[in-house]
Formats: structure tokens, C-alpha cells, sequence
């Protein structure tokens, strides 16, 4: 059920590009039904969904034969797009539909935040303005102390606020599973103020009617000094305290191994698992499944094929034995199998280094043909003058081969879509960069951000830890992110407290001898 | 070979007697010195202890008179004509072995299969 590979053809559909951009950010639910009326598909948009879906390398992806049916393509508007942007877009229109719960749980604390600092910001200023609007008259003029308190409390409560902004109103990076400690006790601990204050000022201030404006100004900026305090008990809890690094974790993903360290501070475990999440999209490779799946077929297809017969009649356990029968077997196989693997290996290789120079080779030709055009030249070009995106498309077909054969070497096919690569080489042409810089990217995977965030599913992320994901890191903790894929698996250590003495060295008391060994001859 | 510092050192020895040659004004004796307290004991190859700054023999020229009396390569000199060896200078050393005056040296030479020979004829049969 291949679809068709994309020709002059097919049917495109004019799209301005700031929606797509838009459309990007909204957070998307896990179901990718074509819900919008203005998607148009010809074949199945499932095989081009999702750069990271574990197609296996032997069937082709629908965009794979881009290299064979590529023809210099001229003419097209910009705003054109291919057929696998528009499956692509399937799943993108249909975000901004049900406000999910998702959404609502990470509003939720951004609201409170917003609720609360309003309260601190009306307090003082009711406090203020309430003995003027009920007993004006009584109340005893304010002098030039005052009047100074004024201008501290104004400034104070702007760098409250400015302070509060710059603290507390982000955009959520993430929803954790449990409930942020910290803030949820600093947010309590402000509350608890306020309230104190209120019942203060009620009792002693509106009760009792008291005269004294100045105590009264006095007692508000009170208030919003305490208010900045605890500000500075935010800032050294929230931000300060994890600054110094005092773990090291050690990040393995589970399918190919491959390791990372980094050096935290000390955090509650669902704090660390963020930042070991957004230290994965930046550091690790992509995972590719592709590569994966050689090492397992090899030993289960030897098994599969085996068979287990008993030849002394039937005997008294006979499942046991059979599997017994078959390990032993696959011992032994064992002994040989690593033959086929070092030639397997070895030829792959070769396979891999001789597509690799014909890739070179033919990227190198390529960028020959493109020159940056020369201040002289404006008035009369030589040819055809075109922007980045028609001289990228004008010399692709030239390359197009090489590299497609060479992506399929190394099982990266699905990684690249043709018009990810046009791009790629749009951007070098326009920064003067060498075939070298341009082809980096394909020859050593980058990481996982490179490839855009590949659907929904690739941010679904699940902790799984035996102790509470609130509980701070400890020596020996261990947790597991899980993904629909993989799973990264994570181990903490303590860094040792170093003893770090001290000796000095007087810069005279460098001295040396030589010391010979002559020889003499009597 | 080894030595406890402060106590006196016991060495089995050979004692060797050259006859120097005259050869015009120079009185040869036919071999080569290694060693000294003011040399670098860890290069000496044929020292067991590398913090041994003792006088070593390097090389015996063949036929010359130190092959005639016995002396071999590896061979630590312990005494000449009764002068200690085992601490002095490199220059101290040639000067005692090239006396212009005395025609013959009496060494006395210390080598490791001299305790062995030793301690293999002291054992019980």
C-alpha cells in the first residue's frame, strides 16, 4: 500500500506559511485522525507521519525514491507544499480543538500565581487607602516622614513586582506528575503573611479607628518588606539552592546504550528528570530503530529454525528439555556465530566507506557549481540569478543519488525527507559554508532536537521510580523515563567531597644538578 | 651488595694485582671506570642497589693488563692500594687508579658470584 511517489502531479495545495508556524506550538493529542476539512491526501499519510515511527529497512517509505524521480524543479511557487507536509498537517490543524486536561493543569498554577501576586499588590495599597476613605476626617495629617514612606512603598512594591514577574509568570516547561514542594509551600507561606497582616490590620487598625496615619503607612511598608524577604527565600530555594552541583547521573538509553553524565544539584527527582529530559534532546543522537533490529534477527532466526526431536522416546519433562536442548545448541552455535558477525561487520563497512566517497565526491561537484554573485557582477550577471532555495533546488538532483543511497546504507532514510535536505542545503548555500559543513549533517547523527520533536508521542514521557518523585535526590537513586520507544534509565551518585590542602612554593627554590655518568679510560 | 647505612659494609673480596703498562709517557692499565658520589647512580648497569654511587668497572680492553690480572666488567672497585673506593668523586677515583709514581695497583674488587661461590662452598654437603 505504498503511496505514490510525489510528481508534478499531485495535487498541492497553496497554504500561507505563518500558520504552519503557529500551528506548531499548540500542544497536540495523542490521536491522529484527519479531523480538518482542508486536508487533501491521495495515498495513506501514515507512512509519512512521524520522522521517528520504526519503519523497518527493508520496505521503502513513500518518500524514498525522491532520488530516482527528481527532476530539476523550476517554476513552483514557494508556497507550494508536497504531499508529506500535507499528512504532516493532519495532525497539526487539529490541535487548538478540545482544551484538553493537559492544558487546564498546566494553567492552573500560572493562574494562582497570577491571583496571588494581585493580592500582594492590592494589599498594601488597601491598607493605605482604607483609613482614608472611612475616618478622613479624624485622621492626623501627614507630614514629611510620611510622605517619604510613600515614595518607599511605591518603589518597593515595584520591585516586588518586577522581582514576582521575573520569578514566577514563565511559560510551565513541562507538567510534572507531582506537585512542585517548593512553590506550593512558598505560595502557602505568602498566603499565611497576608492573612496575618489582614487580621492585624483589621483588629488593631479598623476596629479601633486608630488616628495615627503614620504608623499606619509605616505598618504597610512593614508588610512589603516582609513580602520582599520572602522574595529572597523564593529566589534561594527555587533558583540558588540547585546551583551547586552536588550528584552526578549517569543517563543510559536502553536500547543502544549510549551514555551521558551530568553534574546536578540537589533537586526533587521529577525536577532532575526534566533536566535530564532537556539535556537529552540537545546531547543524545537520534535514536534510530533501524540500526537495532540487525543484532536481534540474527540469533533468532538460528533459533527459529530449530528443531527438537527425542530420540530416546518421550520423556517425562518435556518442555524443559526441549528448551534445555535448544540452548545448548545455541552455545554452541555461538562459537561460529562470531564469524558471520566479524564478515557481516567487515563488509558493511566497506559498503558504508565506498558510498560514503561517492557521496563526497559528488556533493563537492555540486557546491562547484554555485558561486556567491560578486558586488561587480550585479549590474551584468553571467547567468541566472536566483535566490538560496532555487540554487539549492537547481544543483540537488546532482547529489540527489549519492546521497540517498548512502542514507539507505546507513538506515538514516527516514530521518531525511527530501525537503528537510533542500532546505539544509538552501541554508549552506546562503552561509558560504563548504560541502564539508553540508554533509556533517548527514554523516554523524545529530541530536534529537536536529529532527524536530517527530509527533506527539516523542514528548509523552513516564517516570518510573520506585521511591516519591517529590523526595529529593539521593546517593544510589535510581528512575527510569520511559518513552514509547525506549527508556532512559538513570543512576545517581554523590561526588565525593574533595580535601584540597595547600603547599607553597617559594619561586627561588627551583634548583637543579646535573648529574653525569662519565666514563674514563685508564 | 646492599649496605645498611651506619654500619660497615661487608663485601666478600678478590684481590688483583696490575702490572701497569708503559706505553711512551702514559702508564695504561686496560680497562674503564664508571661511577662516583658525584655521578648518577641509577644509570650504573651493573650495580645491583641503582643508589650505589661505588666506583664500577665498564669495560676491559682484551689482552690489555686488567684482563691479564683477572679483572672483569661489573666488577666494583672496594679499595686501591689500600685507599678506600666506595666514597669518592669520579676525579678522586682516576687519580688514585693513574698515579705516575706506582707501577702496580693492588685492588681489591667485589663482584656477585664471589657470595655465591662463598656461599655455596659454605654449605653442608
Amino acid at each position: 500500500m505504498v503511496a505514490s511517489s510525489p510528481s508534478p502531479t499531485s495535487p498541492c495545495v497553496s497554504l500561507p506559511h505563518s500558520e504552519r508556524s503557529r500551528d506548531r506550538h499548540k500542544p497536540r493529542s495523542r490521536d491522529g485522525s484527519n479531523r480538518s476539512d482542508r486536508n487533501v491526501t491521495t495515498g495513506t499519510p501514515s507512512a509519512g507521519t512521524g520522522a521517528l515511527d520504526q519503519t523497518p529497512a527493508g520496505t521503502d517509505p513513500q518518500d524514498d525514491n525522491w532520488a530516482e524521480t527528481t527532476t530539476a524543479v523550476t517554476g513552483t511557487s514557494d508556497h507550494s507544499l508536497s504531499q508529506e507536509d500535507l499528512a504532516g498537517f493532519a495532525k497539526v490543524i487539529e490541535g487548538p480543538g478540545p482544551l484538553g486536561r493537559g492544558r487546564l493543569a498546566r494553567l492552573l498554577p500560572l493562574g494562582l500565581t497570577l491571583l496571588l501576586g494581585l493580592l500582594v499588590l492590592l494589599t498594601p495599597l488597601a491598607f493605605l487607602a482604607l483609613p482614608q476613605l472611612l475616618w478622613a476626617d479624624r485622621l492626623q495629617a501627614c507630614g514629611t516622614a510620611c510622605e517619604g514612606l510613600f515614595l518607599s512603598l511605591a518603589f518597593k512594591l515595584l520591585v516586588l513586582l518586577l522581582a514576582g514577574w521575573a520569578l514566577f509568570v514563565r511559560r510551565p516547561r513541562a507538567a510534572l506528575p507531582r506537585l512542585a514542594v517548593f512553590r506550593a509551600l512558598l505560595a502557602l507561606l505568602t498566603l499565611l503573611l497576608l492573612l496575618s497582616y489582614w487580621l492585624f490590620f483589621g483588629v488593631r487598625i479598623l476596629d479601633s479607628q486608630d488616628v495615627n496615619y503614620q504608623g499606619i503607612v509605616q505598618f504597610a511598608v512593614s508588610l512589603v518588606d516582609t513580602l520582599l524577604f520572602t522574595h529572597y527565600l523564593a529566589v534561594v530555594l527555587l533558583e540558588v539552592r540547585q546551583l551547586q552541583s552536588c550528584f552526578s547521573l549517569c543517563v543510559i538509553r536502553s536500547t543502544d546504550g549510549e551514555t551521558r553524565h551530568y553534574n546536578l544539584g540537589q533537586l526533587s527527582i521529577q525536577r532532575a528528570a526534566l533536566v535530564v529530559l532537556e539535556r537529552y534532546y540537545s546531547d543524545f543522537s537520534v535514536h534510530n530503530s533501524a540500526l537495532l533490529t540487525a543484532a536481534k534477527s540474527r540469533t533468532a532466526k538460528y533459533l527459529a529454525d530449530l528443531k527438537v526431536y527425542s530420540v530416546d522416546g518421550p520423556s517425562s519433562d518435556g518442555a524443559a528439555s526441549q528448551s534445555r536442548a535448544k540452548m545448548a545448541a545455541a552455545a554452541r552455535h555461538r562459537d561460529t556465530s562470531h564469524n558471520e558477525l566479524y564478515y557481516e561487520e567487515a563488509d558493511h563497512e566497506r559498503r558504508v566507506r565506498k558510498r560514503r566517497a561517492r557521496l563526497v565526491v559528488a556533493v563537492e561537484e555540486a557546491f562547484t557549481h554555485v558561486r556567491r554573485l560578486q558586488e561587480e557582477e550585479k549590474k551584468k550577471p553571467p547567468g541566472d540569478v536566483l535566490d538560496p532555495r532555487e540554487a539549492a533546488q537547481a544543483v540537488f538532483p546532482s547529489m540527489a543519488r549519492a546521497l540517498q543511497k548512502y542514507l539507505r546504507t546507513t538506515r538514516q532514510q527516514h530521518c531525511h525527507s527530501m525537503e528537510s535536505i533542500q532546505q539544509h542545503l538552501a541554508f549552506c548555500i546562503t552561509h558560504s559554508m563548504t560541502p564539508k559543513a553540508f554533509l556533517e549533517s548527514y554523516l554523524n547523527p545529530g541530536p534529537t532536537l536536529q529532527y524536530g520533536c517527530g509527533g506527539p508521542q516523542a514528548l509523552q514521557w513516564t517516570l518510573v521510580c520506585e521511591a516519591s518523585v517529590t523526595s529529593p535526590l539521593r546517593d544510589g537513586t535510581e528512575f527510569q523515563l520511559r518513552n514509547a520507544d525506549f527508556s532512559l534509565v538513570v543512576s545517581t551518585k554523590a561526588l565525593p567531597s574533595l580535601k584540597l590542602t595547600e603547599e607553597y612554593v617559594h619561586p627561588k627554590s627551583h634548583k637543579f644538578v646535573l648529574l653525569l655518568q662519565s666514563e674514563t679510560s685508564i | 651488595m646492599s649496605y645498611i647505612p651506619g654500619q660497615p659494609v661487608t663485601a666478600v673480596v678478590q684481590r688483583i694485582e696490575i702490572q701497569k703498562l708503559r706505553d711512551g709517557d702514559n702508564l695504561i692499565l686496560g680497562f674503564s671506570i664508571g661511577g662516583g658520589i658525584d655521578q648518577d647512580p641509577g644509570q650504573n648497569p651493573f650495580s645491583e642497589d641503582k643508589t650505589d654511587k661505588g666506583i664500577y668497572v665498564t669495560r676491559v680492553s682484551k689482552g690489555g693488563p686488567a684482563d691479564v690480572a683477572g679483572l672483569m666488567t661489573g666488577d666494583k672497585i672496594m679499595q686501591v692500594n689500600g685507599w678506600d673506593m666506595t666514597m669518592v668523586t669520579h676525579d678522586q677515583a682516576r687519580k688514585r687508579l693513574t698515579k705516575k709514581n706506582e707501577d702496580v695497583v693492588r685492588l681489591l674488587v667485589t663482584r656477585k658470584s664471589l657470595e655465591d661461590v662463598v656461599r655455596q662452598s659454605m654449605m653442608p654437603h
